[in-house]
């Protein structure tokens, strides 16, 4: 935690209130983003339970597993949520816009002009909570493989035709989310922890309800009481008032609301099969039970998700209150192409994502993360004064106002090259040992402001702690002239910002071809198996095309009906 | 730093390996284990795996091992690549290999935009260049992994050596496996993991997770590789390596090279009574000394504890010590102190601190203490350390206070003596945290963790522990 979370927070305790730490919105917010909430079947982390979701605030949908074990109950939900979600998906695939590119021949090395669409925009579902993308991941694990009826070989227990689509859809969404800066698939919590400190401890911020009464504490009391009181007040039945955001449920709601409505499906629903069975009896009122225990749960479910439901659409007003920040478009448009990809992929025909990632693909995701993550903090660092001050705090930039430009020259070369030097006066202690290389902050770059000013960097020429004044001598920025292009340099009175790390992103070192993993790898993949067990928690849906056989035929042993 | 890793000049790495004898001196245990490195590496039998793997413990003389296993394979005539983890190792390297073996052509291969240091250029065997294709036909081309990563070529080495193996990452090591067929991997299994600040956990417990150690992933998938061992510490005195050894090797144990008296430190100027010259004594006299500050929660640049590290360099300075070992008397200058902190912005403090009171910090302006961080000491060596407790005042530990590597590279610098400067209270505070990472499948688990071998180190200095009065 830098030095200034570590203020913002204390002056949230103290003035009872969540404290700005941004001064403009660091994530993209889609204008029609889908909002959802799930719950999961207690102890059963891939059983779903019910998920609540939409793009109008005012409407949502709600779907449930009447009995959460029951896998074909489970398949009728996951097709009824494939068929919500799907088309709002889908329908950004259509309208593209055409970007010129170059394409490298592997072979030769030529590059060839290109035109590849960009799709014009891209979905965004926001949850309430980093819980809520792990239960997303993990359906996507358990739906991406599954067999449907138009599959050769359809198996004994087919899924709906659409369930591996959303598996896959599912998968590309919490794998892009693990990008940083990315605006695909977004928890409520972080999006509201990483532009508001509050008094309470990391841990806490996990509870959406609980964040967000710091936001907006009743007339009385402070952030502190009423987190407090979002996290622990029970009505008359002893269930909590503001239930947790899923995908976990309050227990007490298990034992007293949610198993005696489930136990009443359970035993509408084994009347019906009687009533169905040779034994015979009456069919239309045993229907008509199970249809009322079913609207039993609907409605107790309903009025458990719903608090939460409001409280991610209450985050997304106070979101959207905060100016965008200037870098954001270029963002999306990283999310728009992965978008673009993941749809190409699939009108392409490809299989769904593998299992685990292959030794090469798994390096080039780190790879990109690792730029993403280098990019959102120079990018944030940018567009926002306050972010901007963490690292001037930590000694990593220097703003001040520049008191004094000396013309200098390189006279080394053939034909003399400026080297002026420029001396600021800042209040900030960098910790610039003469000789370190800075990089002048120009100009934020936005739509509106035109081509971004060539870069600018400098070295440390001289550090005066006792004045207060850093000395640096410019190195490049300034033209490919004698003397410096007019503009290029700042002027005395003007105030610069230096930075001690670099404001561009390196490329990332290329990486062998998947079919050219070397022997220190296990060579190709599929050559040699080295995969150790299966590594990520319960998954009680299907992982493999093998693994699909074995596990849908288990799972007639689970079912209940 | 000095080059005082060393092997002995006995045996002969040509000839066959003769079973040791039951109690071998530690010259001879270390000569038979470098005599069969060098077999495996420059003579590999018929079907052997292509990799050989090296774990060596502080101070063993990996860098010697390194400079021999060079010079044998340009002479068996083979061409020869070397990868090093950052520039300072490869130019450390450079220098070490062109002073010892002024008949090979050496090629330092660099980015555009760092030029290697003086201590480089200085060799009349060594071209610098940022182009491999003009360095290709010399006998020894070395440069950092990631420069590597971006090198085409169309003519592979055969035989390359990459040094600091276990700080490598396994996807650096995937980008360069490509440019050669066989390879020598050295490292200390001890210090401090690669790591990455994006999260990783969907990788964890696949045998090339990206972000894991190089050698991890190459014996995973090389089962028939055997990790050699250098059994020997030449740089740690008897009174470190048993500790060392014990806390962070508890399988693979090593010695040191020396024995009980072989190395001391004696001062010139008494002590005056305080605190610091006590724990000055206490450190020459046993190789170690706490330094005990009384308990409190601090910010990390705790600044009473900043400047109990800043009075003890003075201290130690001012006190005209000398430093006795094997290789002879010398004065404990400036240059063979070090300061090590687990933190950039502690160092920061350390040297601000050891300027006001007039201590060089500054190398370019001659001798001068060495105050870093515990990732940028790793492959160094001095005298005499004086490490800021990563635990120190802090109100929690975090898996990053507590990792293993840290404490580690912090106590395993020294040839002579090491005082640790500590806030009371931290075994405590280790008790109050244990390690709550999640556990992942298929992860090997690291033994000893971070909290056992803390304790560990915490015990044995506890016997040698000063108290500095409230301040």
């Amino acid at each position: 935690m830098s030095l200034l979370t570590t203020l913002a927070r204390l002056e949230a305790v103290r003035g009872g209130r969540a404290e700005p730490l941004a001064t403009v919105r660091h994530r993209h917010l889609s204008e029609r983003p889908m909002v959802l909430v799930p719950l999961t079947s207690a102890g059963e982390d891939g059983a779903p339970l019910a998920v609540l979701l939409g793009t109008d605030r005012d409407a949502p949908v709600l779907h449930i597993v009447p009995q959460p074990l029951n896998r074909t109950l489970r398949s009728e939900f996951l097709a009824d949520l494939a068929a919500d979600l799907l088309p709002y998906l889908e329908s950004f695939g259509d309208e593209v816009e055409l970007v010129e590119g170059s394409e490298k021949d592997p072979e030769t090395g030529a590059k060839s002009p290109v035109v590849r669409e960009l799709c014009a925009d891209a979905p965004q579902l926001v949850v309430p909570n980093t819980g809520g993308v792990r239960h997303l991941a993990l359906l996507g694990r358990s739906t991406r493989f599954r067999r449907t009826a138009e599959d050769e070989d359809p198996g004994p227990f087919p899924a709906p035709a659409r369930v591996p689509l959303l598996g896959r859809w599912l998968t590309h969404l919490a794998e892009r989310s693990a990008v940083p800066g990315s605006s695909l698939l977004l928890p409520m919590t972080g999006l509201l922890a990483r532009h508001w400190a509050t008094g309470q401890s990391h841990l806490e911020d996990q509870h959406l309800a609980a964040l967000l009464a710091w936001h907006a504490p009743p007339e009385g009391q402070t952030g502190a009481e009423a987190a407090e009181r979002a996290e622990t007040e029970r009505n008359a039945e002893g269930r909590l008032v503001r239930p947790p955001a899923g995908p976990t449920t309050d227990p007490v709601f298990d034992t007293k609301v949610l198993a005696p409505a489930i136990a009443r499906y359970d035993a509408a629903a084994a009347a019906l099969r009687e009533a169905e069975g040779p034994g015979g009896g009456d069919v239309a009122a045993a229907r008509q039970a199970v249809r009322v225990s079913v609207d039993r749960l609907r409605a107790v479910l309903r009025a458990e998700l719903l608090p939460a439901w409001h409280d991610v659409w209450h985050g997304l007003d106070l979101l959207r209150a905060l100016p965008p920040a200037g870098h954001l478009a270029e963002r999306w448009t990283g999310d728009r192409w992965s978008y673009t990809g993941h749809r190409d992929r699939l009108a392409a025909g490809e299989p769904p994502q593998p299992r685990v990632d292959d030794a090469v693909t798994a390096a080039r995701k780190l790879a990109q993360r690792e730029r993403e993550q280098t990019r959102l903090d120079v990018q944030e660092a940018l567009d926002d004064p306050l972010a901007m001050a963490e690292h001037r705090l930590s000694g990593e930039a220097f703003s001040g106002v520049v008191t004094e430009v000396v013309p200098d020259y390189d006279t080394t070369g053939r034909s003399p090259k400026p080297r002026p030097l420029v001396t600021v006066r800042t209040g900030d202690r960098p910790h610039a040992d003469p000789g370190r290389e800075v990089h002048r902050v120009r100009a934020a770059p936005g739509p509106e402001a035109g081509p971004a000013p060539a870069a600018q960097k400098a070295v440390i020429a001289a550090v005066d702690p006792e004045e207060g004044t850093v000395t640096v001598r410019v190195l490049s920025g300034m033209g490919r002239k004698k003397e410096p292009e007019p503009g290029s340099l700042p002027e005395p009175g003007e105030r610069v910002t230096f930075t001690l790390f670099e404001l561009t992103v390196r490329q990332a070192a290329p990486l062998p071809d998947p079919d050219d993993t070397p022997w220190t790898h296990g060579g190709p993949p599929g050559a040699v198996v080295t995969v150790l067990p299966a590594v990520t928690g319960t998954d009680s849906g299907t992982d493999t095309r093998t693994d699909a056989r074995t596990d849908t035929g288990t799972g007639t042993a689970e079912d209940w009906e | 730093m000095s080059s005082t890793e060393q092997t002995s000049p006995t045996g002969d790495p040509g000839g066959p390996v003769a079973d040791p004898p039951a109690d071998p001196t530690p010259g001879a245990a270390a000569d038979a284990a470098v005599a069969r490195i060098l077999e495996a590496t420059v003579r590999p039998a018929v079907g052997a795996p292509r990799g050989v793997v090296v774990d060596s413990p502080p101070g063993a003389g990996k860098s010697t091992l390194v400079v021999r296993a060079a010079r044998e394979l340009v002479a068996a005539g083979e061409r020869l690549m070397i990868v090093a983890q950052t520039n300072g190792q490869v130019d450390d390297l450079v220098d070490r290999l062109a002073a010892k073996a002024p008949d090979l052509t050496i090629g330092r291969l660099h980015a555009a935009d760092a030029r290697p240091g003086p201590e480089v250029l200085r060799h009349a065997n060594v071209t610098p260049s940022d182009k491999v294709a003009e360095l290709a036909e010399l006998d020894v081309v070395i440069s950092t992994s990631a420069k590597w990563q971006w090198v085409r070529t169309e003519q592979p080495w055969r035989h390359a050596i990459v040094d600091e193996a276990y700080q490598m990452r396994s996807d650096a090591l995937l980008a360069v496996a490509r440019l050669f067929e066989r390879a020598l991997f050295v490292g200390d299994p001890g210090q401090l993991d690669p790591f990455t600040v994006v999260g990783t956990e969907q990788w964890a417990g696949l045998s090339y997770d990206p972000s894991g150690s190089a050698v991890v992933t190459l014996l995973a998938h090389n089962p028939q590789i055997r990790p050699h061992r250098l059994p020997v510490s030449w740089r740690l005195p008897a009174s470190a390596a048993p500790l060392i050894s014990g806390a962070f090797y508890p399988f693979t144990p090593f010695r040191s090279g020396t024995g009980p008296g072989d190395r001391q430190l004696t001062a010139a100027v008494r002590p005056d009574g305080s605190a610091l010259d006590a724990a000055i004594d206490r450190a020459a006299e046993h190789g170690w000394a706490l330094l005990e500050l009384p308990a409190r929660h601090t910010v990390r640049t705790d600044p009473q504890a900043v400047a109990a590290v800043a009075a003890t360099v003075r201290r130690l300075l001012d006190r005209g010590l000398t430093a006795h070992s094997e290789q002879g008397s010398t004065p404990l200058t400036a240059d063979r102190v070090a300061v090590g902190t687990a933190h950039r912005d502690q160092a920061a403090a350390v040297r601000a601190a050891l300027t006001k009171v007039g201590v060089p910090v500054d190398g370019a302006a001659g001798p001068a203490v060495t105050v870093d961080t515990a990732n940028r000491l790793q492959g160094r060596e001095y005298d005499v350390t004086v490490v800021l407790h990563p635990l120190s005042g802090r109100p929690d530990a975090t898996a990053f206070h507590l990792e293993t590597g840290r404490l580690c590279v912090l106590a395993s610098r020294h040839r002579h003596a090491c005082i640790v400067v500590a806030r009371a209270g931290i075994a405590e505070l280790l008790d109050e945290h244990p390690a709550t990472e999640p556990v992942q499948l298929g992860v090997p688990v690291a033994f000893p963790d971070g909290w056992e071998a803390n304790h560990r180190v915490l015990h044995h200095l506890s016997g040698h522990r000063v108290r500095l009065g409230r301040s």
